[in-house]
């Protein structure tokens, strides 16, 4: 039982760092209908800034600076590799963005260099002891309650303010939204921005009490899974797609040891394998919209 | 009459492989290159473009799928490894750590390679009927992911991560192609066996792709509704994709195991897969030719890279400087998708049209 309630604490820890880079993709792909592979470089370049900044701005500062920092890179690639592709098949942009992914780790890999570098967190591999004995990592809670922080942001965001309609607008029908005077270029970069500083977020918080190396991206790809199986098109998706998928994991990484057929690191894989269950049987993920075939 | 490129008289000349005088020649002039090109060329770049001729393979069976069927595939790698694993099995050394037949008779394990990659690509085509666009593709991701982790935990098969096993070993009716003779090396020999591979594979790719099935993929690529009105079989189409295209990844990833010698069970990774896709959008989706010129720039690529650094000096070779040759191939490697994506969504096939029409129609300008 202890090990059972310690492994659910550590999953939705680690499930809410793949809800925060699941809202990412969401971000993008409800703006431009395009699932950006982008974003596992934009998470891993948020986490290496957050070493360089850590150093002069303390914690706390220094992720929010990374933040807005890859937010910008991120708004710098959308204009220069993503918007002169509008009105491009989807799948040719998904490339793009996959080349945007390996030109921008290499240059982030470069910076990361052969030190071992830490994000310098005040939180460690500390743990708090609960009743009975279970313990949590101080971590895994800073996580969620980040996340959660983040998403009430995005939602009063998204709910009450006038860019945030103008978002739902251009989602829902970018001709009609233009016709009201919403600029969609302008949407287009905004969510790329949002989803560069989620990414950064979520790096940082990724590497919080390891260190930053060039196999970080690889988190960032379990975040597939999470969107797929929540729904390209849908945050709340995002958000319960990543706790879930968290959650088996670490509940895989905790009894796998009872099923060695499966061999040493099937955590890691477990998110496909819950995603390949998940749409057999619906085919659009668990909250996402059904498309409507029109001829 | 007869000289003109484009008055057609016949249906048969209109469906005709080679259609004019030009194509003839040109396509003749190539293959006597290429069967000429093991005495004029040094053996280590041999070896490098028949790797290329391998790699084309593979490119023209992910053109089938993701190129003429319009099924957006990242699981490439998957297959390669299947078809490399099999052919490895059967023709691998009986009383080796690893699992292994004996059987080095390329006529078998080459053709057992790609049945059993295309069973796997039948099996999976399932998903492509109910699945469309990026869930498809993240889909196939997974199935790189998934194979990935069985082919690491595997190592009775693939001998394990770090350690590997050793290539199938060709023999050719009883000729072994594994090792040099008096009258050729074992380059020359794997470099022609390799090209004569690629031009059957091309052939038979052309020519399924101007049949019924070929018309009835783009039809579904273009607009898979209406090809569905149309009484085209979606669920058998989409199958019949991934079957062939399959296969060719299963010969490919047979071929270029013995090609390079050695595979770590980790490289079949979704790197591999995106290289796959690199070749065949960088070539130019839905043509054989851009195929084969896409797989041929992305396999020279870094030979031609690792001449950068005598142009230039603050470029360093050795790869614990930065910024080093290898970065700046991985570099290029991003920006020349991103770049042909942008400015020429054709590939290197569309850049060949455009250089024939200007000269079609000289000294006017349209």
């Amino acid at each position: 039982m202890k090990d059972f309630l310690e492994s659910v604490l550590r999953g939705v820890g680690t499930g809410s760092v793949y809800a925060l880079l699941g809202l990412g993709f969401v971000i993008i792909y409800k703006a431009t209908r395009v699932i950006s592979f982008a974003q596992p470089a934009f998470m891993l370049a948020g986490a290496v800034l957050t070493t360089y900044l850590v150093g002069p701005l303390g914690f706390f500062l220094g992720l929010a600076a990374a933040a807005v920092l890859t937010g910008g890179v991120a708004l710098g690639v959308e204009r220069l590799a993503v918007r002169p592709m509008i009105g491009r098949p989807v799948f040719t942009v998904a490339i793009i963005t996959l080349g945007i992914d390996i030109a921008v780790r290499v240059v982030v890999n470069a910076a990361i260099g052969l030190d071992v570098r830490q994000v310098g967190d005040p939180w460690g591999l500390k743990v708090w002891k609960l009743p009975g004995g279970v313990q949590v990592e101080q971590r895994h809670v800073a996580m969620v309650v980040t996340t959660a922080v983040l998403i009430a942001a995005l939602f009063l965001f998204f709910r009450y303010t006038r860019t945030g309609l103008a978002m739902r607008a251009a989602s829902y029908d970018q001709e009609a939204a233009l016709a009201q005077g919403v600029s969609v270029g302008a949407v287009f970069a905004l969510s790329w921005a949002l989803a560069g500083a989620l990414a950064a977020v979520a790096g940082t918080f990724a590497a919080v009490g390891g260190s930053v190396s060039e196999s970080l991206w690889l988190i960032a790809l379990t975040a597939l899974p999470v969107i797929i199986l929540g729904g390209l098109d849908s945050l709340p998706g995002a958000v319960i797609g990543g706790l879930a998928v968290g959650t088996v994991q670490e509940l895989t990484a905790t009894y796998q040891g009872s099923l060695p057929w499966l061999g040493g690191n099937i955590s890691v894989v477990t998110p496909y394998v819950v995603m390949f269950l998940v749409l057999l049987v619906r085919p659009y993920g668990l909250f996402g919209t059904r498309e409507v075939e029109r001829v | 009459m007869r000289n003109r490129p484009l008055l057609r008289t016949s249906y048969k000349q209109e469906l005709a492989l080679l259609d004019t005088t030009s194509k003839k020649v040109a396509v003749g002039i190539l293959l006597a290159a290429g069967v000429a090109l093991p005495w004029l060329v040094e053996d280590q770049l041999l070896q490098l473009i028949g790797l290329a001729c391998v790699a084309a393979i593979g490119a023209i069976g992910l053109n089938i799928v993701t190129g003429y069927a319009g099924q957006v595939s990242l699981g490439h790698a998957f297959f390669l490894a299947i078809g490399a694993y099999t052919a490895a099995a059967i023709a691998g050394d009986p009383d080796a750590r690893t699992t292994g037949y004996g059987i080095t008779e390329i006529l078998i394990w080459l053709p057992a390679a790609g049945l059993v990659a295309a069973v796997a690509g039948v099996l999976v085509a399932p998903l492509a009927t109910r699945l469309r666009g990026l869930y498809l593709a993240i889909v196939t991701l997974g199935l790189v992911f998934i194979g990935g982790h069985v082919i690491n935990e595997w190592s009775s098969l693939t001998g394990g991560p770090g350690i590997g096993r050793q290539p199938p070993a060709p023999t050719l009716l009883g000729y072994d192609l594994n090792t040099g003779d008096a009258f050729l090396t074992r380059d020359q020999k794997l470099y022609l066996l390799m090209f004569v591979l690629l031009v059957l594979a091309a052939l038979a790719a052309r020519n399924l792709a101007r049949s019924r099935v070929g018309r009835a993929f783009t039809a579904i690529r273009d607009r898979d509704i209406a090809a569905g009105v149309m009484g085209v079989n979606l669920a058998r189409y989409k199958t019949i994709a991934f079957g062939v295209s399959s296969f060719y990844a299963g010969c490919a990833g047979a071929l270029l195991y013995v090609g390079i010698g050695y595979f770590d069970p980790t490289s079949f990774n979704l790197l591999l897969s995106v290289q796959y896709i690199a070749m065949v959008l960088i070539g130019g989706a839905g043509t054989i030719s851009g195929a084969v010129l896409g797989a041929f720039l992305i396999t020279l690529l870094p030979r031609l890279i690792r001449e950068v650094p005598s142009f230039l000096p603050f470029i360093s070779n050795s790869p614990a400087e930065s910024p080093n040759a290898y970065q700046l191939e991985t570099v290029l490697y991003g920006v020349l998708i991103i770049v042909f994506l942008i400015f020429e969504p054709r590939g290197l096939f569309g850049i060949w049209i455009r250089l024939r029409n200007y000269w079609k129609a000289w000294p006017f300008s349209y």
